[in-house]
């Protein structure tokens, strides 16, 4: 029995977390949300593997587990990391294990080497908002899907209203990809539009939909896992450090016990998030509640140290000077996207009643 | 991460289980029973084989088995979904005897840890005082040696079993100039020792789960001490943490947890069923998903423990969440049953095994006993986290 990270998997956080320490600070960050380049980051990641994490030896990849692709998840959460990750490097080479090989080799190489991403369009699968909805006819995809992870990207996953799972590439007759402003400067999202536009069928078992979704809601608690940890890691800095009333404000019990809740509340969230990451590999018929449930509560507890954390911090974390905000806004970006807490816990009684 | 047990351990599980379902029924239906002929020879059957007091030596009564916390666990897990008890609980056997293994003189271990074992010795423990709570270490029962006896005057607070204990393990100041956590010894005594007066404390739940224990020139053998004059906090202090992590055992809460939905499902207002009902089913979920999480935490430390790991943060964290978390399971029960939900004692309308609200009351008490939750964050702050201790206020002199 052996519930922990192996050595290897340590080495792997170390090592994306060295190369994003040198690549991905605070002032690359502010470039990027300036300019909105961050190829470059996107193009180290690759180069340290990250592109084929997913892919079997076989075919030439690192034949890792989604556990590891979390970790990875949770170093770019730490650093909040502009990257088109989910897509490209975690649910694009998943989807493309269903198809077959011809199809498969077209998009897998480039992928794993960057040469393109892929987006993610599953958000109807949690709850369609507005008019929003995807509908297919012999292959050609029409309608309209929000909320998407990297619009832009080169080729993009969508699910349909009968969970469905098609590929769209960019340029395809009919496709728009808009990018909206969101409160993270540190993602691209937006939308997508389709007009008899003509798609790939991946998988028309909604199993394979679902089972995609599950996986990047794992991403995404595994990024605010990173990016909570990282801001309760800089408000018991400060506390150390900022004095008033002649002490360190970090002696104070009233600040003390705020630290305290953090991490009482975020510690059992990186065991919650291992558990979901392994349960997708190794345990598929606890899988989806658990992934609903981490996604719930990761959320939550995130959210709570995203807040207490700037609290803190005092006036300056309020301020753009530490840049703390940009935490805050992940693990707010990370809360709604693929499914928001009520949403998902409302999905977990369901869950529970069909296998009841 | 490899999560499953392997095939000896399945074994021994299933040999667990083979004994349970032959022998549960000769154990006492009530976990509280400690005393009757039938908790006793239910323990004795335990003990033969090798259930509880499992890695104790045979010469002191145990059953001799190298520690495996695998299987340690595997039997707490098997008797618990059984809902059979295993064996005689409390302080004796969980506190005390550990602790004897550890600093106890061999005369101590062989007199007092098989009786206790047995169940014949039933124990309380005394440590805090009406002005020493969550500052222990202030407490000022104290004892004066008179030739070869400890005199003892003071009082105790918060004595659970002291009404029906056979002997007691306190902590009493002998040295009266030493700094506060030097002077301190741990002392063993019989309860029907002249001058012991104990008096109930009856507290919120209407239940007597506590006394208060009053010393008026109690004479204690000296050779009945714990370790040496003065280290009575290092031998509280070997097991205190052990206790904390008890008290906010998750599993116990996924019990709860399930007893819990299982009411929403019945219970119904209008006819229709509370679990049906958006506000009450989110509520549980959120519940249900911490529970989770404090069973993957659970999970990280058993782990942690067989592979020699350290997960510090992880156990500090557990009595904290632990308890707060099941105050709150048992607040939602209520709120599930409204009116049914203030139901207590004898009411015919009690839901379930009437507990609800008991528990909720019980579990208040818990956030505050064994470390109240502002002390829990006062560790996690500047043990978890290295962050600065509160300033000492400095005592004025004769005033201290």
């Amino acid at each position: 029995m052996d519930f922990g990270l192996s050595e290897e998997q340590m080495a792997l956080q170390d090592s994306i977390n060295r190369y994003l320490d040198g690549q991905a600070g605070l002032e690359q960050l502010r470039r990027f949300v300036k300019d909105g380049d961050c190829r470059h980051v996107w193009d180290g990641l690759i180069e340290l593997g990250v592109g084929s994490l997913l892919l079997p030896e076989a075919d030439g990849g690192l034949g890792l587990a989604i556990l590891d692709a979390a970790l990875v998840a949770e170093c770019l959460g730490a650093h909040v990391t502009p990257t088109p990750f989910i897509g490209s490097a975690v649910i694009a080479p998943l989807a493309l294990r269903h198809v077959d090989p011809g199809l498969r080799s077209k998009f897998l190489s480039p992928l794993c080497d960057g040469t393109i991403t892929a987006g993610v369009a599953l958000s109807e699968l949690a709850g369609a908002r507005g008019q929003a909805e995807v509908t297919a006819t012999d292959s050609k995809l029409s309608g309209q899907s929000l909320f998407v992870l990297d619009p832009r990207a080169d080729i993009v996953l969508v699910a349909t209203n009968t969970r469905a799972l098609y590929l769209v590439e960019a340029g395809a007759d009919g496709l728009q990809q808009l990018v909206h402003t969101t409160i993270d400067r540190t993602r691209s999202s937006g939308e997508i539009r389709l007009d008899n536009t003509p798609a790939q069928l991946i998988s028309a078992d909604p199993a394979v939909a679902e089972n995609l979704l599950d996986i990047a809601r794992v991403m995404l608690v595994a990024d605010t896992l990173g990016a909570a940890q990282h801001m309760l890691n800089a408000a018991v800095a400060y506390a150390k450090e900022r004095k008033q009333f002649n002490r360190v404000i970090g002696s104070f019990q009233a600040v003390k016990h705020m630290c305290a809740e953090m991490a009482a509340e975020l510690e059992p969230c990186r065991a919650m998030m291992w558990y979901a990451a392994y349960a997708l590999d190794e345990l598929p018929h606890e899988a989806r509640l658990t992934a609903c449930h981490a996604k719930a509560h990761v959320a939550e507890a995130g959210t709570f140290v995203a807040r207490t954390a700037t609290e803190v911090h005092g006036g300056v974390g309020f301020t753009d000077l530490l840049g703390l905000h940009y935490w805050f806004k992940r693990i707010g970006f990370n809360r709604q996207a693929l499914g928001a807490p009520e949403l998902v816990r409302e999905e977990a009684v369901k869950l529970q009643e069909a296998m009841a | 991460m490899d999560l499953s047990y392997g095939s000896v351990y399945e074994t021994f599980r299933a040999e667990v289980r083979a004994f349970l379902q032959e022998h549960g029924h000769e154990a006492p239906t009530n976990q509280r029973d400690y005393r009757s002929e039938k908790a006793l020879a239910w323990q004795e059957q335990l003990i033969k084989q090798g259930y509880t007091a499992r890695t104790i030596p045979k010469k002191y009564g145990g059953f001799g088995a190298e520690p495996d916390i695998l299987k340690t666990r595997i039997i707490a897990d098997e008797f618990a979904a059984a809902k059979v008890t295993s064996g005689i609980g409390g302080q004796g056997i969980a506190m005390l005897v550990p602790t004897l293994l550890e600093l106890g003189s061999e005369a101590q271990r062989c007199e007092i840890i098989p009786p206790t074992l047995r169940g014949e010795l039933f124990w309380c423990q005394g440590y805090s005082e009406p002005d020493a709570g969550s500052d222990l270490a202030s407490l000022r029962t104290n004892a004066y040696l008179d030739g070869d006896e400890w005199v003892i005057n003071g009082s105790k607070i918060w004595t659970s079993s002291a009404h029906f204990a056979d002997w007691m393990f306190c902590l009493v100041r002998t040295e009266p100039d030493a700094p506060k956590h030097d002077g301190i010894s741990f002392l063993l005594f019989r309860m029907d020792t002249p001058g012991i007066d104990v008096r109930p404390l009856h507290d919120m739940t209407e239940t007597r789960n506590f006394n208060e224990v009053f010393f008026t020139d109690v004479r204690v053998p000296a050779g009945q001490m714990v370790g040496e004059r003065g280290q009575g906090w290092r031998v509280a202090n070997t097991i205190l943490g052990h206790e904390r992590e008890l008290l906010g055992d998750p599993n116990v809460a996924l019990t709860r947890l399930n007893n819990l939905i299982q009411l929403m499902r019945t219970e119904t207002i209008d006819g229709r069923r509370v679990i049906d009902m958006p506000v009450f089913r989110d509520r549980v979920m959120r519940i249900q998903g911490k529970v989770m999480a404090m069973r993957f935490n659970d999970l990280r430390l058993l782990s942690a423990k067989i592979n020699q790991q350290s997960a510090p943060l992880a156990r500090m964290i557990v009595k904290l969440q632990g308890t707060e978390l099941r105050h709150e399971l048992e607040k939602l029960a209520i709120d599930v049953m409204g009116e049914f939900g203030l139901a207590y004692g004898d009411n015919e309308y009690l839901r379930g095994d009437g507990l609800w609200q008991w528990n909720y009351m019980y579990y208040l008490g818990l956030i505050i006993g064994g470390g109240t939750s502002q002390i829990q964050k006062n560790i996690i702050s500047e043990r978890g986290l290295n962050m600065p201790k509160e300033p000492r206020v400095q005592a004025k002199a004769g005033n201290a």
